[in-house]
């Protein structure tokens, strides 16, 4: 009955397409996780009256990320091409993808880690202080614990931008899903094939929704 | 002991300083529960933080048992706090942690290590009454119980001090004074030294053996909270004893009293330390030819000993009642004729 309703749909080239789109989100959202994470901290540790209040460097990262949280993303792509051709050494496939797609979503996810920090209560990290607390300790058993939920909310947001970033990363060439709709699909007009592109999109997304929101819920011990 | 001397804390808002802190000297000797009371924006929040060293103060020195709190900072300061440990009025416990889990916080902090900790947290855990929640998360405990979880973190590295900061002013009257027999409780067991901060005079009665007013910055009056109670000299004072002594000498109530016992005099008693504890209402009846009619009484006690007034109306000539002031008087009995306007 499928194959009646998808009668274009190369199904191997469709699951590698698939593959590819997972590999892309999960490597991005790794990195994402890991300098969006530092990012925030150095915003909200050196902001005013904080641990590191330090406005220079509150500044510079303020900047960089609002500059590149500002720019859209199919034009970061390819701003971002004499870089990505230094680091991976070429601009097409699923790796070429991922500085762009990284670069783009970090600063974005940095500030939902800011929000996250700045929620937790002050006391409690006055409370640690006063027990001789290093500001590493305040980092590894304040901050992240206790903003654990909006960390996970946050990256279970970002995560699912990805998913759309890796598609218009699709359109020069990184392959997945995205590549697949628009090159197999839109322009040998097999509408059938872009359907089959959003249906497992779709169903990528709300994958990544559910785990994310379990995993929030499993935080929460308020 | 803890000895500050001159320390005076300045901030600047906007284009004006603000002084919240205004050359304080204060001598606090170890064992005591010592109590600084003042409204909110007396500086006393300030001056508490000094104390372990989260404020900076602008100039002055705090000593504590031979280490100067305002000289050390980094690793030699994050050491000393270990043993001037902080409670707070809003708990400030981590809720991501069971109650096992925070008490053993500031032990891992020490670096004592998971055997070590879990053997200590046992024991607090049974010193504070908590038995049986260790495994309970902050969002499944009382208020009362949460300042026990605060109390139990706050004694888990052996402090020598410990700082209260309105430690119970976000508690209901009945949990208030649960937690303040455990603070009077754990003073005499382990000879800890408490500094406590408030805003209502009922915790200075119960539990504190000297009290500070402090008012703008500035340490206003200064003794032993009975001392105070009896005699207190400052109008800020008066008001703070006013809070526990209550309405009996608003001139509504003198007024209202007045209609109700028209004659003779209506005399207000003090009584403080042992002569609450003397039958000096017989000993005036049987040598004065007065009539007397108690009115209103009440005996408060504190860390020092009792404290009580009493109103009494006295009925006899000018000449008699006289005399049985004077007598009271030779007793050491505050007597006060009660205005009468």
């Amino acid at each position: 009955m499928i194959e009646s309703l998808f009668p274009n749909v190369d199904w191997d080239k469709m699951w590698e397409a698939t593959y590819e789109t997972i590999y892309m989100t999960a490597m991005s959202t790794l990195f994402t996780f890991i300098i969006g994470l530092v990012l925030g901290i150095i915003l909200f540790l050196t902001a005013p009256k904080q641990l590191w209040a330090n406005r220079i460097v509150n500044w510079l990262t303020g900047v960089f990320v609002n500059v590149f949280r500002s720019i859209p993303f199919i034009i970061l792509i390819i701003l971002l091409i004499p870089f990505t051709s230094f680091l991976i050494g070429t601009i097409r496939g699923p790796n070429a993808a991922l500085p762009a797609l990284i670069i783009g979503a970090a600063p974005f996810y940095a500030r939902l880690v800011l929000i996250a920090f700045q929620e937790i209560d002050k006391g409690v990290i006055e409370a640690a202080r006063s027990m001789g607390a290093t500001t590493w300790t305040i980092i590894r058993k304040v901050l992240l614990p206790e903003s654990k939920p909006a960390l996970i909310s946050g990256i279970t947001v970002t995560s699912i931008a990805l998913v759309g970033y890796t598609a218009m990363a699709g359109v020069i060439g990184a392959g997945g899903l995205g590549t697949l709709a628009f090159l197999d699909g839109f322009q040998r007009s097999r509408p059938d094939v872009v359907l089959m592109a959003t249906i497992l999109i779709l169903i990528i997304v709300f994958i990544i929704q559910f785990i994310g929101d379990a995993l929030t819920k499993k935080a929460d011990k308020r | 002991m803890i000895e500050l001397k001159q320390l005076t804390k300045t901030f600047d808002v906007g284009k004006t300083t603000l002084t919240a802190v205004d050359d304080v000297n204060l001598t606090i000797a170890d064992g005591e529960i010592f109590g600084i009371i003042g409204y909110s924006g007396a500086g006393k929040s300030t001056l508490i933080r000094i104390l372990n060293g989260l404020e900076k103060p602008t100039s002055g020195t705090v000593d504590i048992n031979g280490q100067k709190i305002t000289d050390i900072k980094g690793a030699e300061l994050r050491k000393a706090r270990q043993k001037v440990s902080m409670i707070f009025q809003h708990f400030n416990l981590l809720w991501s942690r069971t109650v096992q889990e925070n008490i053993e916080f500031p032990l891992e902090i020490a670096g004592v290590p998971k055997a070590k900790r879990v053997e200590k947290v046992k024991e607090l855990v049974e010193l504070v009454g908590l038995a049986g929640r260790e495994h309970a998360y902050p969002s499944q405990l009382s208020g009362g119980q949460k300042q026990r979880v605060g109390i139990a973190r706050a004694l888990a590295n052996d402090p020598e001090v410990l700082l209260c900061d309105e430690a119970t002013s976000a508690l209901d009257p009945e949990t208030t004074d649960a937690i303040l027999d455990l603070l009077v409780d754990i003073n005499k067991r382990l000879g800890l030294t408490i500094v406590l901060i408030t805003h209502e005079m009922h915790v200075i009665r119960k539990i504190c053996h000297r009290v500070a007013v402090m008012e703008g910055g500035k340490v206003v009056e200064l003794g032993d909270v009975l001392e105070i109670f009896q005699t207190p000299k400052q109008e800020i004072t008066k008001r703070f004893v006013a809070q526990v002594t209550e309405s009996e000498d608003s001139s509504e109530t003198i007024k209202h009293l007045r209609e109700l016992y028209p004659t003779g005099e209506l005399v207000k008693l003090v009584f403080v330390g042992e002569q609450a504890e003397q039958p000096i209402l017989t000993q005036l009846i049987r040598k004065h030819p007065v009539e007397i009619n108690i009115v209103q009484g009440k005996v408060s006690h504190t860390q020092r000993g009792a404290y009580g007034t009493l109103i009494l109306q006295l009925k006899g000539t000018d000449a008699e009642i006289r005399q049985a002031l004077e007598f009271l008087n030779q007793e050491n009995v505050q007597a006060e004729v009660m205005a009468n306007d």
